[in-house]
């Protein structure tokens, strides 16, 4: 079976490794037997929507974010339904920012967002910069942690009653107050944590293509195991950094 | 480099140990008795503070890559503070900038008597603009620069398609390069009509800029060209900058790696210099490192894997490393982690053929570490009895 992936501006939002989580995404399919097919869309590219089980965008500094922001916005409808229908979604660092309603920067002038997820983000004068570990439980009953790096001046704010990725063990997350880190709605994930992100968090990716066959085949799959030794330690390390030394300005 | 052109003229006070905070250059101020002239490499961030302080006679600004954004957050971040520590240069300050780098070259644009420098030599430029490129995006209006040639990252020869902005005329240029495997790089030093041919005991396109940059800063300070290009001769190889040791009948060659762009050039060369089968690596994670391990992903690891049959990974970060590995292409059976950065040593060299060379690529404080190992077991000088 063939999954494809949407890649957004892979030229403008790439600053924190993303081909690293596009590389585990496709190994980890392969190993399961499916091609993950990637599909790159430009600025000004119509959006794709017929055929796509995942929407990935990573994140940009400052200056590359404010040239896609007006673009993401227009595709605010196609990705909302995309995502209401259940494609999988997964926006790391400053596409995560971008998805949300607006952005607001250190200036004071608003950026609009896509609005696909429940959220908006206010410039803070200090970069929260440092290790972090969240517990998420995207399955009732099974809790597990993400370990990864952050580093964003936004601050970003939840709508009430929406759902955080998870919750910060250690780090600053969202808005380095509230302990809510990332944010899911059906099938799409948006979070501060790169690293990146799915290297050292195997189940993690192994979620994400799971939801995106389920949304193709109606069927949940049942992956085979795969060797995660170096995930293991790679993790552990990680964790035990963020215990350490994450969330300190 | 520079201090190897200036030595000769000028009682030097220099951070040789690489010291380049604050506190490292008024280190070496306090104990500057006698100097004439102090020559400092400064880190990034600290550079405004240290150009207020010391107004300096020639400041030269070599690259910006974004190596480190866990520290200082955006390179546009850093650029905004060069660009007052430049606006608040006195009248008789010089500024040598690199012209190949768009950010950097925009920089000596509002100063008169800038000299600029870069490479004029297309056929070492790279096929494509790598991954690491960084600063792709016209400094003017934001549209993709076309390259007539890209040589490391984003350096090149540029120009905006809609505005024109286009990397300025070069006063310094390297031209006519020949590698020279691990051991040398030759190129011609043209300042204008003026030409010298250099040989540098050091390899890669990017020693040729880290060159250009002492022989224009030089030149700034009125050195004649052929007195600069023997300079450039002389200077020795140093410790992780391909410098060789001899361990027993084995040879370590150790190759820095601490950003994305740089690595990638290091892997270049080393890939040029016929490859390797055997490899240690290590990954370090201390604020000298970069505590983001996440530009790993973003170097170009790929042919280097290719032709491994066993990587040594290493380092704080091993595990993190193997798997940059391992989805690299390499299979895992040929990774072995070893942390400690000593048993890795040994192993790799146990790997290594006799009479064989052993490439050991170390983050910046693995690489320290690594020097104090092998001056430990009476292979090399500590650093700090090598500087002059």
């Amino acid at each position: 079976m063939k999954l494809t992936l949407a890649h957004l501006y892979p030229d403008y939002l790439n600053i924190y490794a993303d081909r690293g989580n596009l590389a585990v995404l496709a190994e980890r399919a392969r190993q399961r037997g499916l091609e993950l097919s990637i599909v790159a869309v430009g600025l000004g590219y119509p959006t794709p929507v017929e055929g796509v089980d995942i929407y990935y965008i990573g994140g940009g500094q400052d200056r590359e974010q404010a040239v896609v922001a007006p673009d993401l916005a227009t595709r605010g409808r196609a990705l909302g339904e995309a995502v209401d229908a259940g494609a999988v979604l997964l926006a790391v660092c400053g596409g995560y920012q971008l998805l949300g309603r607006s952005y607001r920067d250190r200036g004071g002038s608003e950026q609009p967002g896509a609005g696909v997820l429940p959220l908006h983000t206010v410039a803070g004068q200090r970069r929260m910069i440092g290790d972090v570990l969240i517990e998420c439980e995207l399955q009732p009953g099974e809790p597990r942690t993400v370990a990864g790096f952050e580093n964003h001046a936004g601050r970003t704010i939840l709508d009430h009653g929406a759902t955080p990725l998870g919750r910060v063990l250690a780090g600053f997350g969202n808005d380095g107050a509230s302990g809510d880190e990332g944010c899911r709605l059906g099938n799409a994930i948006g979070t501060y944590l790169h690293g990146p992100l799915l290297p050292r968090n195997p189940w993690l990716a192994d979620w994400l293509l799971a939801r995106a066959v389920r949304f193709r085949t109606g069927a949940e799959p049942n992956f085979e195991p795969l060797p995660e030794e170096l995930e293991i330690e790679a993790h552990a390390v990680a964790a035990g950094r963020a215990r350490s030394r994450g969330g300190r300005f | 480099m520079a201090a190897e052109i200036l030595s000769p003229r000028f009682l030097l006070a220099h951070n040789a140990a690489g010291a380049n905070l604050v506190s490292g250059v008024a280190t070496t101020l306090a104990s500057a008795e006698g100097a004439q002239l102090g020559l400092f490499e400064v880190d990034e961030a600290a550079l405004p503070g240290v150009a207020a302080q010391i107004p300096p006679r020639v400041l030269c600004l070599g690259n910006l890559f974004r190596d480190q954004l866990d520290r200082y957050g955006e390179l546009e971040v850093v650029a905004e503070r060069w660009r007052e520590t430049v606006g608040g240069l006195s009248l008789q300050s010089r500024l040598v900038v690199n012209g190949d780098d768009p950010l950097v070259a925009q920089l000596g644009q509002s100063r008169k008597e800038t000299l600029v420098y870069g490479i004029d030599d297309p056929r070492h430029a790279g096929p494509a603009l790598q991954h690491a490129a960084d600063s792709k995006y016209c400094v003017r209006c934001g549209t993709p620069y076309e390259y007539a040639a890209a040589y490391v990252g984003h350096l090149g020869d540029y120009r905006c398609p809609r505005c024109g902005q286009a990397r300025p005329a070069l006063d310094a240029a390297a031209r006519a390069i020949e590698l020279q495997g691990l051991e040398a790089v030759e190129f011609d030093l043209c300042f204008g009509e003026d030409v010298n041919r250099v040989r540098l005991r050091v390899p890669g396109i990017h020693n040729v800029y880290n060159a250009l940059g002492a022989a224009t800063a030089a030149r700034a300070m009125g050195v004649p060209s052929d007195e600069i290009a023997r300079g450039l001769a002389r200077t020795p190889p140093a410790f992780g900058r391909f410098e060789r040791v001899t361990i027993g009948d084995k040879t370590l060659v150790v190759m820095l790696v601490k950003n994305p762009a740089g690595a990638n050039e290091t892997l270049r060369t080393l890939l040029a210099a016929g490859g390797t089968s055997i490899a240690v690596v290590a990954l370090n994670d201390e604020i000298a490192d970069g505590q983001d391990v996440s530009w790993i992903w973003d170097v170009d690891f790929e042919a280097f894997a290719a032709q491994l049959s066993r990587l040594v990974a290493s380092g704080q970060r091993a595990a993190e490393l193997a798997l940059r590995f391992a989805y690299g292409g390499l299979p895992r059976e040929s990774i072995e982690v070893v942390e400690n950065l000593e048993t890795a040593l040994d192993r790799g060299l146990e790997l290594t053929a006799p009479r064989g060379e052993l490439v050991f690529l170390p983050t910046y404080t693995a690489m320290l570490a690594l020097q104090g190992i092998v001056a430990g077991r009476g292979y090399a000088k500590p650093y700090w009895e090598r500087v002059r």
